[in-house]
């Protein structure tokens, strides 16, 4: 066959896949890789059991229907399209939810220890913007648990050989070589443009260097770090998935940011207490008086406003997030009704997620993991009194573009090299740092699942990819990637070096603070055009500032000073694209909401947002673009395929109201009590 | 410290830390104390106070320094990164609030766990520790991820076993705190015991029961527990790690005598 796919190249090395990113979605892709005998260099930011996955904690979604609910693919499909306001193209979204009791299967298999049924069957939970039971879960740690699964099976492949064309193992060739504590700088493209590797900087020697690739993939997640404080780890700042964007990567939808109703206030990091303290039967309230002084647990019965279940009695606490948020925010925010603080004399900006009344080893076997957290940092105990929380930034909806190929059933066709690809040939993007499955809103417990759905997806098609390509990365001159190495230790030495003389050099920390701040005030739950112009302007200023940065370290070890300029720098021109598309999008539709425009207009904008890197300061908003995947072009628009799912006014006044095409029913509850307060057991 | 009395409440509040800093393993002549003074925030966690020296990393006397290098991720005790010692007492520097450790403004001490290999200041290399992962063959030897039907049944009773035991981080505070792990010992430590207990536990685990316990018997294996019993004392998930090594212990010893009747 031909020779660019042998194992070894002429050369002698070993042809590898670069996987950039150790999350679900990155191990996922490198498992998947491995079975279809693709050796792997996978690169990560921290040991990949550190990575932002382990954050997760209420739950992967799966119709696997043991409750006898009558749940469905079908109706998972519908649900996550309705709950993402239609703006996701629905092939991807209908083989995720196909997929998804496989998934779960494959996870159970791995030893994943998810809660059981007293018949020893998998538990499932109810989760935001649907009625039926179709979460599994393991404890309030499940994101953890699915990494740690997923990170003892690439640990297999770590310490197996990889085997030559004649069935010979190569001596010391693993399929894994991880590379932790390594950032990535660039993808690397030869004159024609195709991808063929990564550069990237061990962040313990600061060494730099190219890691050959004949294709690489970001699984790099999602950018909180732009907005200061929120639930993400502090590793996501979204870098890699700009590097890629001025490499010429198409970033799609960045204007759709979610943020989650319930977290804690911190002074470092908003820390998440799952819906699933919700789908449990957690309840969120406010004092109907303002005034009350008195301590929650004094509150009686008739004098607590829960305003979620007032609002919203079909879903009641569980309507997707963009809505509570919103609710939330309006309930503290414009009616200056959060919890009233005696010490201050305000109203906080806080509510009221009470558990309760729910029995303690109930919530012990079920939300321990969360209720830990809220323990440990707030200094309360959740089991005896109601949890104060206000809403967070938390996950990014948009991402970098990504194709896929569609099958004659409109769900996604197994092993197209198209699948995951972005518009860079030989570049593919999976996980949060993608955009592809969940449109203007994500509905909870969907995003382990569309991480590892991704990464099922993503190891076949580069292995596809492969078959296709042109030239291996490891038959290429020596040259293409000593100049890609040389440009970015240039990039390095240029932020270790600048401004070393200035009279008044500028703190990177102090920028990105300001940076935060602008963004989480007027770029989050509302958006008004005035302000929006603020933020451009605000960037437009830090675009200039940031020139003038003094790293604050010049050590050749561990530099995280001169790591964090590097970050910074592609916040801001991640900042601008969020900000530019929430400013050009006067409508509203899932997270993204302008009280000036307060409905979906899907005639203007029923499309997908489009952004093109022109130079730092400014974003280039396109409605079609043609790329290569191999060898094939493909034309691309920002029409978006409804094809499965016609869309429909979004609401979640009435039960049903979300799955109602694909049950054919509205307003009957596929169980007895209302949504609001499911008695599980 | 008469000041530091004063600290206690109100804005103006101080944080103090004294911060063991060394700039590589090699650089010993490099090994010091720095103290540093920043602003208090509400629900102030290490972590923050580490941040606040970033924007200006100044000691309490005046010189400009780089900023203390740490690991950190989640900051919510939950991936094991920012492990440290705080205080004499190692644990993650996330979840040691300010308020609980100095509520009248006492110096916050930090240093970097001293059973791992020196990175910088408190940073330190704990690959160690996922290497013993290979060694117990921590996984399930899984046929493939492709479709082949649900997994075992298993009792709610048997995943409250499991689930407490699969919640470890790798963070190293056990191995941190274990007499036994020094210089002069290879002993494997609590955290990797603890795998071979938990896969041991699952039934498809099982079936590589027989390697995973040959993996910790012999040189620097379960036997060379001490019994101090310090893992389970600063195990932030609070495992039952020395259950785990009893277990770990009886079905070796089990093996050993009976192995080759059994096999």
């Amino acid at each position: 066959m031909a020779s660019k796919t042998t194992v070894r190249s002429e050369g002698g090395k070993v042809r590898r896949v670069v996987v950039v990113g150790g999350g679900l979605a990155g191990l996922m892709t490198v498992i998947k890789l491995c079975e279809a005998k693709v050796p792997v260099d996978l690169l990560s930011l921290v040991p990949v059991k550190r990575s932002h996955s382990v954050c997760a904690q209420g739950g992967i979604n799966a119709s696997v229907n043991t409750k006898g609910e009558g749940d469905s693919p079908q109706v998972h499909l519908e649900e996550t399209a309705y709950g993402g306001d239609f703006l996701a193209n629905q092939p991807p979204v209908r083989g995720m939810a196909e997929a998804a009791p496989g998934i779960v299967n494959m996870l159970d298999r791995m030893g994943v220890p998810f809660n059981r049924t007293p018949e020893g069957l998998l538990d499932f939970r109810r989760f935001g913007g649907t009625l039926f039971h179709r979460t599994a879960f393991a404890g309030a740690t499940t994101g953890q648990q699915l990494l740690y699964a997923l990170d003892e099976q690439v640990r297999r492949f770590e310490v197996e050989d990889v085997v030559d064309d004649h069935g010979v193992s190569i001596p010391g060739e693993k399929m894994v070589r991880k590379f932790e504590m390594w950032d990535f700088l660039e993808p690397i493209l030869d004159d024609s443009g195709v991808c063929v590797g990564a550069v990237a900087q061990d962040l313990k020697t600061m060494q730099i260097r190219p890691f050959l690739g004949d294709a690489v993939v970001l699984a790099t997640g999602g950018p909180g770090l732009v907005f200061g404080r929120s639930t993400n780890s502090v590793i996501c700042t979204g870098t890699a998935a700009i590097a890629a964007y001025k490499a010429g990567a198409v970033y799609a939808n960045g204007e759709f940011i979610q943020v989650h109703p319930t977290a804690i206030p911190g002074a470092d990091k908003l820390r998440l207490i799952s819906e699933s303290a919700r789908g449990e039967g957690g309840r969120i309230w406010v004092p109907k008086d303002k005034a009350d002084k008195r301590a929650a647990n004094d509150i009686p019965e008739r004098e607590r406003d829960y305003f979620l279940e007032r609002m919203y009695p079909g879903y009641g606490n569980l309507v997707p997030r963009d809505i509570a948020s919103r609710a939330l925010f309006k309930t503290c925010f414009h009616e200056g009704r959060g919890i009233f603080d005696e010490a201050t004399g305000k109203n906080e900006l806080a509510v009221y997620l009470d558990l309760t009344h729910k029995d303690e080893k109930f919530l012990r076997a079920k939300l321990a993991g969360i209720l830990e957290i809220y323990e440990k940092f707030a200094g309360v105990d959740p089991y005896k009194h109601p949890m104060k929380v206000f809403p967070a930034v938390h996950y990014s909806m948009g991402g970098l573009w990504v194709d896929y190929e569609a099958d004659a059933r409109g769900s996604l066709k197994a092993g197209s090299p198209r699948n995951h690809a972005t518009n860079l040939p030989g570049l593919y993007a999976v996980g949060e740092v993608d955009y592809q499955y969940h449109g203007a809103n994500r509905l909870g417990a969907n995003s382990l699942l569309s991480c590892i759905y991704g990464g099922l997806v993503t190891g076949p098609a580069v292995a596809s990819y492969r078959q296709a390509m042109a030239k291996s990365a490891f038959d290429l001159p020596k040259s293409i990637f000593e100049k890609a190495e040389k440009r970015a230790t240039d990039d390095y030495a240029r932020i270790l070096t600048q401004n070393t003389d200035a009279k008044a050099p500028e703190n990177a920390y102090k920028l990105h603070e300001e940076l935060a701040e602008t963004m989480l005030r007027d770029c989050t739950i509302e958006r008004d055009n005035k302000a929006l112009d603020g933020v451009l302007a605000k960037i437009g200023e830090l675009d200039l500032r940031v020139k003038s940065v003094r790293v604050t370290d010049t050590s050749q070890r561990v530099n995280q000073g001169a790591q964090f300029v590097r970050h910074l720098e592609n916040m801001l021109v991640l900042a601008r694209v969020i900000a530019q598309g929430a400013r050009n999008r006067d409508e509203s539709r899932g997270a993204h909401y302008k009280p000036d425009f307060p409905r979906r207009d899907d005639e203007r904008f029923g499309r997908t947002t489009l952004a093109v890197h022109e130079q730092v300061g400014s974003v280039k908003f396109v409605r079609a673009f043609d790329y290569t995947c191999a060898g094939e072009t493909v034309h691309v628009t920002d029409a978006i395929d409804t094809s499965l799912v016609t869309p429909r006014e979004r609401k979640y006044e009435q039960a049903g109201a979300a799955s109602a095409a694909a049950t054919g029913k509205l307003g009957s509850e596929p169980e007895s009590k209302s949504g609001a307060t499911t008695e599980a057991r | 410290m008469a000041e530091s009395d004063r600290k206690d409440v109100g804005a103006g509040r101080k944080v103090r830390l004294r911060v063991r800093r060394q700039d590589g393993a090699e650089r010993v002549e490099t090994k010091r104390w720095e103290e540093f003074e920043v602003p208090y925030l509400p629900q102030m966690n290490v972590i923050s106070a580490l941040m606040q020296i970033q924007k200006d990393p100044r000691t309490v006397d005046g010189k400009t320094v780089a900023p203390v290098v740490w690991e950190c991720s989640c900051l919510e005790e939950v991936c094991g990164a920012c492990t440290m010692v705080v205080n004499g007492k190692v644990r993650q520097a996330c979840s040691a609030l300010v308020d609980a450790l100095a509520p009248k403004g006492e110096t916050i001490t930090l240093e970097p766990m001293s059973k791992f290999p020196l990175v910088r200041d408190l940073c330190v290399d704990r690959s160690r520790m996922f290497e013993d992962l290979k060694r117990v063959r921590a996984w399930i030897e899984l046929d493939g991820t492709h479709e082949l039907g649900a997994g075992p049944r298993e009792s709610a009773r048997a995943q409250e076993e499991r689930y407490p035991l699969s919640r470890c981080m790798t963070c190293g505070c056990c191995l941190e705190a274990c007499p036994q792990v020094n210089d002069s010992s290879s002993f494997v430590g609590a955290a990797a015991v603890n795998q071979v207990r938990l896969f041991n536990l699952h039934p498809s685990g099982a079936m590589n029961r027989v390697e995973r316990l040959e993996s910790v018997m012999g040189e620097g294996g379960v036997a060379d527990c001490g019994k101090a019993q310090n893992c389970v004392e600063v195990c932030p998930k609070e495992i039952p790690l020395v259950d785990s090594i009893s277990q770990v212990a009886r079905d070796t010893t089990k093996h050993l005598l009976f192995g080759w009747l059994l096999k």
